[in-house]
């Protein structure tokens, strides 16, 4: 009766193996290693960046034990890994020196990074370590909350241009249009005017919502922005602020930024690593300005494209970037704040291009400048930190409006990095930075250390206890709950999660209460010896009857876990998600490992008489007898 | 090995009144001290700024409040922090200040004191912030009252789901109280120990009542306090040793965890006692005043008496 059929056994072993092969990770620690990624939007990280970087590396004569590419979402890095930390100084000396040769303009981003000491084939199965919050590595921590009203506000600014022009190119006659809070307010003196431009908004602008109103003498149209509209808004103004934001991190050499999305409109910013929060500040807070503006075509201004002449008056020299160098007119046609979208497209003839969406301002100085303009190239430039870079340089082939594009490029991946570079140039919303967290890396040093010592003195005093008292039966206990510690922790390791210092002391916890069911099973095998029951007996019974109680008493304890999931946030999440999974996997090894290991131990004895699990008293005056 | 050699049933509930009365009692002054004194949040959930500052050598704190003393801030803290090396100091959110400003500031004056100072940590958090985790956290508190209640409720019946809440309710409120009367420091961490407490001590109730429900079933003579007295008389030993188990992995973390893991396992430590005490002395009891019968819990099972359903 207590023998398990072979597929037992077998899930029993692959989970073992699983909790092995994932748990692994975490005990091979961590190698020195440099990380290689772009300062500037328009260069790649690719194979040809590897090529360079092993060249280099083995012309200065670093060791180094690998080299490869790693992409983390939009952010590709080359990474470098190093024996230790001395070659990990000298190969970073080395690669700054070879791949930025001007150290006043750098190319690319060359920082200090650990990796997992882990062999490939571990990662190749997807077995990682575990990622280490920021109370555990280090770094910075902000949360910022994006203005997405202000978002609005800019759009319905510049919807009230659009709304301006539609109606002078309808010819409807109105008495003012402004904005007035989240509405635009159209003025009109007659009713049958209002009526046309209602019609004329209604083609033309999906997004509105219109209303009759009256004020005074006017008749009023009042126009809102239609609430999916809106939500559009801010959850365009939101992601291009995240974008924004990658694009500045880069910037500052962090090994691995996290930057997400929280809730309706935060982002979450952390920096594991950095030290310097004024610097992480001052570099993500900071403005970037795009400016379109026309190409200096005249003999002057084209032989100071190579430097041989001198930068004619009204005219800037630009070095860096696409098309560069190139010498630009100082006169600005449109700037980012104008701008209101742009997206990889095709032109008709099926070739990569990124339309541009201006305001009505812009629109209409574009059109006056295009037309006097035609055949002449226009460029346009990313300032930032005061450097203007080129992000690239078109013929104006007809007169411009408020909406064209850019065409003649040449793949859709250079189409796509342009619409993102466009969009990501300025924030389209301010932000504000509502909690900040600082944590030193020896503070975080110490609480590993200290939150491992913890758990691993706890578990000591349990396992100990546990076999002085029950015996064999409390060594396969002590065997569960060392397959639960493995499987929770290679549970964690293959989702990635964060482990928090709360989601080391939610481990603890989760052994401290996991033994629980093992206490449960054990104490009714007593139980049932002592009723009377043969061993065998007592062994099928006790788990049969315990199961029932540990399934109920690890649901209420779930319910508690799963709604500190739900409201919780940052090293309170990390503390739900190891309750939560713990419970899980303390169930399937206290009762089915448990039983498994027992029944491998005593279930195939024929006359079994004697089970050790402990010191069975029987009551009545006499002295324990060994059942 | 045995520990507990019972052979006769003890009767648990004969103290109930005089335990019960105890517990009334200092639900009252936790009660109390938690409107009189009210919680020492933390500044996760008032805003606010807070700074771990480390020296080579002891720290005066004396020095420390002066060099913040003189920036007119309002109220603020400075406290050794584990160590007489360690420092925390606590600033108060100041308008026209924005994030970490102050830190900033406050580091700038403590370097030119003594330049071996380091900065440790740093954790600003907006008022808006504070007030949205406040809110959150009573409502995962609700949230887990009314989502056991609901299980135990459909698992057992209405007066143990109300008996288990109240029992457990008890242990929070007691833990929260202690945690005002001595001004300890209520974070967030502070909060998911209270809520795991509040799972933890339920699940104890739990396996009581599953006992006494066994114990309907098996002892059809006996009474009701004789089948209360008997269930938990056969699960004190478990109950013991497991919370034995936990209070050693709470203990672990309260000696060795440092001081960022302090009021987490200090809550667990007291909370996971209380429960004990609670599903033994006042979750059944308080089941026992609300009148639980046999026939709440055991259905009638009709072919052990057939005669029954011919007769009227």
């Amino acid at each position: 009766m207590n023998r398990y059929p072979l597929w037992k056994y077998l899930i029993i072993a692959v989970a073992l193996l699983f909790g092995a092969v994932y748990t692994a990770p975490n005990f091979f620690g961590e190698a020195p290693a440099v990380q290689v990624s772009s300062q500037r939007p328009t260069i790649k990280v690719d194979a040809a960046l590897l090529a360079r970087v092993e060249s280099a590396l083995k012309a200065a004569g670093v060791p180094y034990e690998a080299v490869y590419l790693d992409a983390v979402g939009l952010n590709v890095t080359a990474r470098v890994r190093l024996a230790d930390t001395d070659t990990q100084i000298r190969a970073r000396d080395t690669l700054e020196a070879a791949l930025n040769p001007d150290p006043q303009d750098p190319t690319y981003v060359v920082a200090l990074n650990l990796l997992s000491r882990s062999p490939r084939w571990l990662a190749s199965v997807g077995a990682l370590p575990m990622y280490l919050g920021l109370d555990l590595r280090g770094g910075v921590h902000f949360l910022m909350q994006v203005n997405t009203a202000e978002a609005v506000a800019k759009r319905l600014d510049a919807l009230v241009g659009d709304l301006r022009s539609q109606l002078r190119e309808k010819n409807v006659r109105h008495a003012g249009i402004g904005r007035a809070g989240d509405r635009i307010e159209i003025r009109f003196r007659d009713e049958e005017t209002r009526r046309q431009a209602d019609g004329v908004i209604r083609d033309a602008f999906t997004d509105l919502a219109l209303r009759e109103e009256a004020s005074g003498a006017d008749l009023l149209l009042v126009a809102t922005l239609t609430p999916a509209a809106a939500k559009a808004v801010a959850d365009a103004a939101l992601k291009q602020n995240i974008t924004t934001l990658h694009n500045r991190i880069n910037e500052l050499g962090v090994a691995e930024p996290v930057i997400q999305q929280q809730g309706a409109d935060r982002v979450v910013v952390q920096l594991p690593g950095v030290q310097d929060t004024a610097r992480a500040k001052d570099i993500i807070g900071r403005t970037a300005t795009l400016e379109a503006r026309l190409v200096d075509v005249s003999a002057e201004g084209q032989a100071a494209v190579a430097g041989t002449a001198p930068v004619p008056f009204g005219s800037e020299r630009f070095t860096i970037g696409r098309g560069a160098p190139v010498v630009l007119k100082k006169d600005v046609i449109f700037s980012g704040q104008q701008l209101q979208g742009a997206q990889a497209t095709f032109d008709e003839n099926q070739r990569p291009a990124v339309s541009i969406d201006l305001n009505d301002a812009a629109g209409r100085h574009l059109r006056k400048v295009s037309r006097e303009n035609i055949k002449k190239p226009m460029a346009i430039v990313l300032f930032e930190k005061g450097r203007g870079e080129v992000l690239t340089v078109a013929t104006i082939q007809d007169e411009l409006g408020s909406r064209f594009r850019i065409t003649g490029l040449e793949s859709t991946q250079v189409a796509n990095d342009l619409a993102l570079l466009l969009r990501a140039g300025a924030l389209a919303a301010p932000m504000e930075i509502v909690e900040e967290r600082t944590i030193g890396p020896s503070l975080g040093k110490e609480n590993i250390d200290r939150g491992v010592r913890a758990t691993l003195a706890g578990f000591i005093v349990i396992a100990v206890f546990m076999i002085l008292y029950y015996r064999v039966f409390g060594l396969i206990s002590v065997a569960a709950l060392t397959v639960n510690l493995g499987l929770l922790v290679g549970l964690l390791s293959l989702l990635q999660a964060t482990l928090t210092l709360p989601g080391i002391a939610a481990v603890a916890l989760t052994l401290g209460m996991a033994i629980d069911a093992n206490v449960l099973i054990n104490e009714r095998v007593r139980e049932e010896l002592r009723k009377g029951a043969s061993a065998q007996q007592a062994i099928a019974q006790g788990y049969e009857k315990a199961f029932a109680t540990i399934l109920d008493s690890n649901i209420t304890t779930l319910i508690a876990g799963v709604f500190l999931f739900m409201l919780g946030s940052g090293p309170i999440r990390g503390f739900a998600v190891v309750h939560c999974l713990g419970i899980l996997t303390s169930i399937f090894s206290a009762v089915f490992v448990s039983r498994g290991i027992v029944n491998l131990v005593y279930g195939s004895r024929r006359r079994l008489t004697t089970i050790s699990v402990g010191q069975v008293w029987t009551g009545g005056g006499s002295a324990g007898a060994k059942a | 090995m045995e520990f507990f050699r019972i052979s006769r049933t003890i009767p648990f509930l004969r103290y109930s009144r005089i335990l019960n009365a105890i517990s009334i009692i200092s639900f009252v002054i936790a009660v109390g001290a938690l409107f009189a004194r009210g919680l020492n949040l933390s500044i996760e959930f008032t805003g606010g700024t807070v700074m771990e500052v480390a020296y080579p050598q002891a720290a005066d704190l004396g020095k420390i409040r002066a060099a913040i003393e003189g920036k007119g801030w309002g109220e603020f803290q400075v406290q050794s922090f584990g160590t007489s090396r360690d420092v925390l100091i606590r600033l108060p959110v100041r308008p026209g200040y924005s994030a970490g400003q102050q830190a900033e500031q406050v580091m700038a004056s403590l370097k030119a004191q003594h330049p071996g100072v380091e900065l440790r940590r740093v954790e600003f958090v907006g008022p808006a912030i504070g007030e949205e985790l406040a809110h959150d956290g009573t409502l995962a508190l609700i949230l887990v009252c009314v989502g056991i209640m609901v299980y135990l409720a459909f698992r057992f019946e209405w007066k143990f789901s109300v008996a288990a809440i109240i029992a457990n309710l008890h242990d929070v409120v007691l833990v929260a109280g202690l945690f005002a009367l001595f001004q300890w420091e209520f974070s967030v961490p502070t909060l998911a120990a209270l809520l795991a407490v509040l799972g933890y001590s339920v699940n104890e109730s739990v396996i009581i009542f599953d006992r006494v429900r066994e114990h309907f079933r098996t002892m059809r003579k006996a009474s009701v306090t004789e089948v209360i007295d008997s269930a938990i008389t056969a699960t004190i030993s478990r109950t013991m040793i497991t919370h034995g188990s936990t209070l050693a992995m709470t203990l672990a973390l309260l000696f060795f965890g440092g001081p960022a893991l302090h009021s987490f396992a200090l809550a667990l430590t007291i909370g996971i006692a209380l429960s004990i005490y609670s599903s033994i002395f006042v979750a059944a009891a308080i089941a026992m005043h609300l009148g639980v019968k046999r026939e709440d819990l055991v259905k009638p099972v009709r072919k052990e008496d057939p005669a029954r359903e011919i007769l009227p």
